[in-house]
């Protein structure tokens, strides 16, 4: 199963995001930010690739903004 | 907690807490424990959700839509400092009431060493503010209205609502010190037009000394804002500039994880019994504890004299008493623990009319029973009849 991360500038946004995914039942993951994509020490929010328009779509109508969405291929 | 003790410093802190915050704070240092929004491990993570959680229940509890603008900090304090030297410039006009604290009054003098310009309004003797004070007071250069909810010396609640409308329709920016009212008195950004909100977390919201914070409403643009730290937010790490996003712009440095785990315990406290019944009660205590002082020979009872037009904060004198002498002696004889002085607030000594001698203040949390109330009133009684 291929895997993808949504980044946020504040772990805020990401414990928000992963809030209101898991409220909406989808199987995300908060994990480090993979080095590759960002030198935060945060955390961002992992998730099954095959949701990725499903999870854009929960987290834009949340208002959340994101720093971008990432396969993890 | 000795069984005899009657704790009557509310006002200073809350004391005691719920049982649930004692118990949250302990499971945190026990179980939880990381620091939050730092490294990407679980109980980084845990503690993240416990600083989070604590910040989605202060944003409801304010009708806040979007709880990244409530920033965490000390005290109720250092928000003051916060919004004032954060937002405001040389040049730029204050509007304050005689009411104070000095948590508002010190940074506001401080400031206008700087050349801020500052306008102290007029209060009654009662504490009472008349909305066209502030009105009158409204000049070009009038950037700020600030203003406490409730005095911490008499109780006196200011009218947010109709000054919040002055400030919108001038757009002039609204800052509120709800020190002694956050827990209580409901408080609604949106209603009351309030643009940067104090509040303190260990007073009637039941969390632990150290935690506090300011709520930042959507007119106030952050861009604008100067945080008073800069420092680590674990967010934009390869910046060596502070982010400019909230709530990280406003949080460098570790945060109180544990105060916020006992916050988020006292909120819940808060909203599982309800502000309305939290009020009903406080005022029930006030009511009884007003109309009591006044059938003691002597006694002096400042502040509005209605517990529908305060919280449940009251000063008093007795004939012939030195204050200190009174809560002194209330404590060593009674078990009885007020406070006594100028309550950090000269200014509002001036205006009820008790500087410098200042008062006994009487302050009651949700609690504190009737029976209490009642047992302060025969301690009063005795003392006024034995004489100082």
């Amino acid at each position: 199963m291929s895997l993808g991360v949504v980044l946020f500038a504040s772990t805020h946004f990401a414990i928000r995001a992963e809030k209101i995914a898991k409220e909406k039942g989808l199987a995300v993951k908060l994990v480090p930010v993979p080095r590759q994509l960002s030198s935060d020490c945060g955390v961002c929010l992992r998730f099954s690739w095959d949701e990725k328009s499903r999870i854009e779509e929960i987290l834009n109508q949340a208002g959340l903004q994101t720093e971008g969405v990432h396969s993890l291929e | 907690m000795n069984e005899k003790l009657i704790y009557l410093d509310n006002g200073a802190t809350s004391f005691p807490k719920p049982e649930a915050v004692i118990q949250a704070m302990t499971a945190f240092m026990r179980e939880v424990g990381g620091n939050p929004g730092r490294s990407g491990h679980r109980l980084s993570i845990e503690s993240g959700r416990v600083v989070f959680e604590a910040r989605e229940k202060i944003a409801a509890l304010f009708g806040v839509g979007d709880s990244s603008r409530v920033v965490f900090g000390q005290n109720a304090t250092e928000a003051i400092n916060l919004g004032l030297k954060g937002l405001l410039r040389s040049g730029d006009h204050v509007i304050t009431s005689s009411m104070e604290h000095n948590s508002v009054m010190r940074p506001l003098r401080a400031l206008e060493k700087e050349g801020l310009d500052l306008t102290v309004v007029p209060c009654s003797r009662e504490g009472f503010l008349d909305p066209a004070e502030i009105q009158r007071a409204i000049k070009k250069n009038s950037r700020m209205v600030v203003l406490n909810h409730a005095s911490n010396v008499v109780g006196t609640l200011l009218p947010l609502e109709p000054v919040g409308n002055i400030c919108r329709n001038h757009g002039i920016l609204f800052m509120v010190d709800a020190a002694q009212t956050a827990g209580v008195i409901p408080i609604d950004l949106e209603k009351e037009k309030i643009d940067l909100l104090a509040f303190t977390g260990h007073k009637a919201l039941f969390g632990p000394p150290g935690t506090g914070g300011l709520v930042i409403g959507r007119r106030v643009d952050e861009k604008t804002l100067q945080p008073l730290k800069r420092g680590g937010t674990g967010s934009r790490s390869e910046f060596e500039e502070q982010p400019d996003f909230l709530p990280d712009l406003c949080e460098s440095g570790t945060p109180n994880g544990v105060g916020l785990a006992g916050l988020r315990a006292g909120l819940e406290f808060v909203l599982g019994v309800g502000i309305e019944k939290i009020r009903d009660h406080e005022r029930k205590l006030t009511a009884g504890l007003i109309q009591g002082l006044l059938r003691i020979p002597g006694a002096l009872v400042y502040g509005s004299g209605d517990a529908e037009k305060q919280c449940a904060v009251v000063s008093l004198n007795l004939e012939k008493w030195v204050p200190s002498e009174l809560s002194f002696r209330l404590d060593e004889e009674f078990g009885i623990l007020t406070r006594v002085g100028l309550h950090c607030a000269p200014s509002a000594h001036r205006t009820i009319g008790t500087f410098p001698e200042g008062t006994v203040r009487v302050s009651m949390s949700y609690l504190n029973t009737e029976e209490e109330v009642e047992q302060t009133l025969q301690a009063i009684n005795t003392l006024a009849r034995k004489g100082a």
